[in-house]
């Protein structure tokens, strides 16, 4: 089975920030992702998703390394300095590399 | 006279929090719940609007519209001279100028419970409230400036989750009349009081939660939201007693211009104004303002629009 390596974005930040953000991956070419609520603490204190107003989203995009680092430059720019947000990159292995 | 079960489930759930106990209710039950009651408070206002709309109503609606862009600038000087930094100041004021639907909703059984009458299209106040102080808090904090992205904000403001339950409640209250919406009128009577009780008991264990960060917000917040709910109050009373309301709706209204938003305005304040630290103004609406109106403030506004009607 031949695999090909892709670049997973990983980003979780404040659930305000959904529609935003979406609305940012579809302009920058991301070619799909997938949203859960998530949990957790940080810098910020802890994000407990109780409820509307201090929950936290976790997105995740597969695609191609420089689309990668171009969205994640976009949102250090326009979000790092006032929102609760991280955001990593890490290599991961896919079965059909023309989807991403 | 036993003390008021929706107030005791407040404390219950105040309490749980507090001790740390387990107690949770699932997340999705809260906004069940707050959809019902939001849905249930639109319906009946618009059910009694179709029965006694005037023209009289247009102009108060001006007047309480009025009241919300007022209430504002009269938190914002208050902040400003408890030296909070000027967009902390504009966010927490554009919260005390809007409005809280769950106060509003204890407010409304607590008048019912006493068979005070009020003015039944009050829930129509609720939505007007609940924008203009967003608007004002954005230009207090940053002035006209053509970043602010008006489009996505308006999106976020009128067609927010709160403000288009009741506005589609009370349309198709209106738009049914009192005959037809029969078979759903248990959600504003019978139902109306338990899903209070239960939606309640989750406001206390969120409040006791923003109790926790008192801690690191000072007295300076304390003071701000003990005191602004009581001018808050005196305004709205003093605004109903001359629009002539009666005794029930002059307690509405000062109990509207004494709370805090906590579900609109911190998801408008997030987007506009990301500077603005939103650990203050939510400590200071839920933990706060909230409590101290649901236990103290709303038979204090009672007496206060008696007084003012003798």
């Amino acid at each position: 089975m031949s695999m090909s390596t892709r670049t997973l974005l990983t980003l979780i930040c404040e659930a305000a920030l959904e529609a935003r953000i979406l609305k940012d991956l579809e302009r920058l070419g991301a070619p799909g992702w997938t949203l859960s609520d998530a949990r957790g603490s940080g810098a910020r204190g802890v994000r407990s998703a109780g409820w509307d107003n201090d929950g936290n989203i976790r997105l995740e995009v597969v695609c191609g390394r420089e689309r990668a680092e171009q969205i994640v430059a976009h949102l250090q720019e326009r979000y790092y300095d006032n929102y609760a947000m991280i955001c990593y990159l890490s290599d991961v292995e896919v079965l059909r590399p023309q989807k991403f | 006279m036993g003390f008021d079960p929706i107030v005791l489930f407040f404390i219950f759930g105040l309490i749980a929090g507090l001790v740390k106990s387990e107690l949770k209710l699932p997340p999705g039950l809260y906004d069940t719940l707050s959809i019902l009651l939001l849905l249930a408070i639109g319906l009946h206002g618009g059910v009694e609007l179709a029965a006694q709309a005037s023209p009289a109503l247009l102009g108060q609606t001006l007047a309480v519209l009025a009241l919300g862009i007022a209430l504002p600038l009269l938190a914002f000087p208050l902040l400003r001279a408890l030296r909070f930094p000027r967009v902390d100041a504009a966010s927490i004021a554009a919260h005390y100028g809007s409005v809280s639907a769950g106060t509003f909703a204890v407010v409304i059984a607590y008048l019912l419970a006493r068979d005070i009458v009020f003015e039944s299209y009050m829930p129509l106040f609720v939505a007007v409230l609940e924008v203009p102080a967003i608007i004002v808090g954005i230009l207090l904090a940053k002035g006209i400036r053509r970043d602010t992205d008006w489009k996505a904000l308006s999106h976020e403001v009128f067609l927010g989750k709160s403000i288009m339950l009741l506005l589609g409640g009370l349309i198709i209250g209106v738009l049914a009349g009192k005959e037809a919406i029969a078979p759903l009128s248990p959600l504003y009577t019978s139902m109306f009081k338990p899903v209070l009780a239960f939606f309640l008991l989750e406001m206390g264990l969120i409040a006791s939660r923003h109790l926790g960060s008192l801690r690191t917000t000072g007295p300076r917040l304390v003071i701000f939201a003990l005191v602004f709910p009581l001018i808050g109050a005196v305004t709205g009373a003093l605004l109903g007693t001359a629009l002539g309301l009666t005794v029930g709706g002059v307690t509405v209204l000062a109990t509207l211009a004494a709370s805090g938003s906590y579900i609109a305005v911190p998801a408008a304040m997030r987007l506009a104004l990301p500077e603005a630290n939103p650990a203050l103004s939510l400590t200071a609406s839920l933990g706060i303002s909230f409590p101290f109106n649901i236990l103290i403030g709303i038979p204090l506004y009672l007496s206060l629009a008696e007084w003012l009607a003798s």
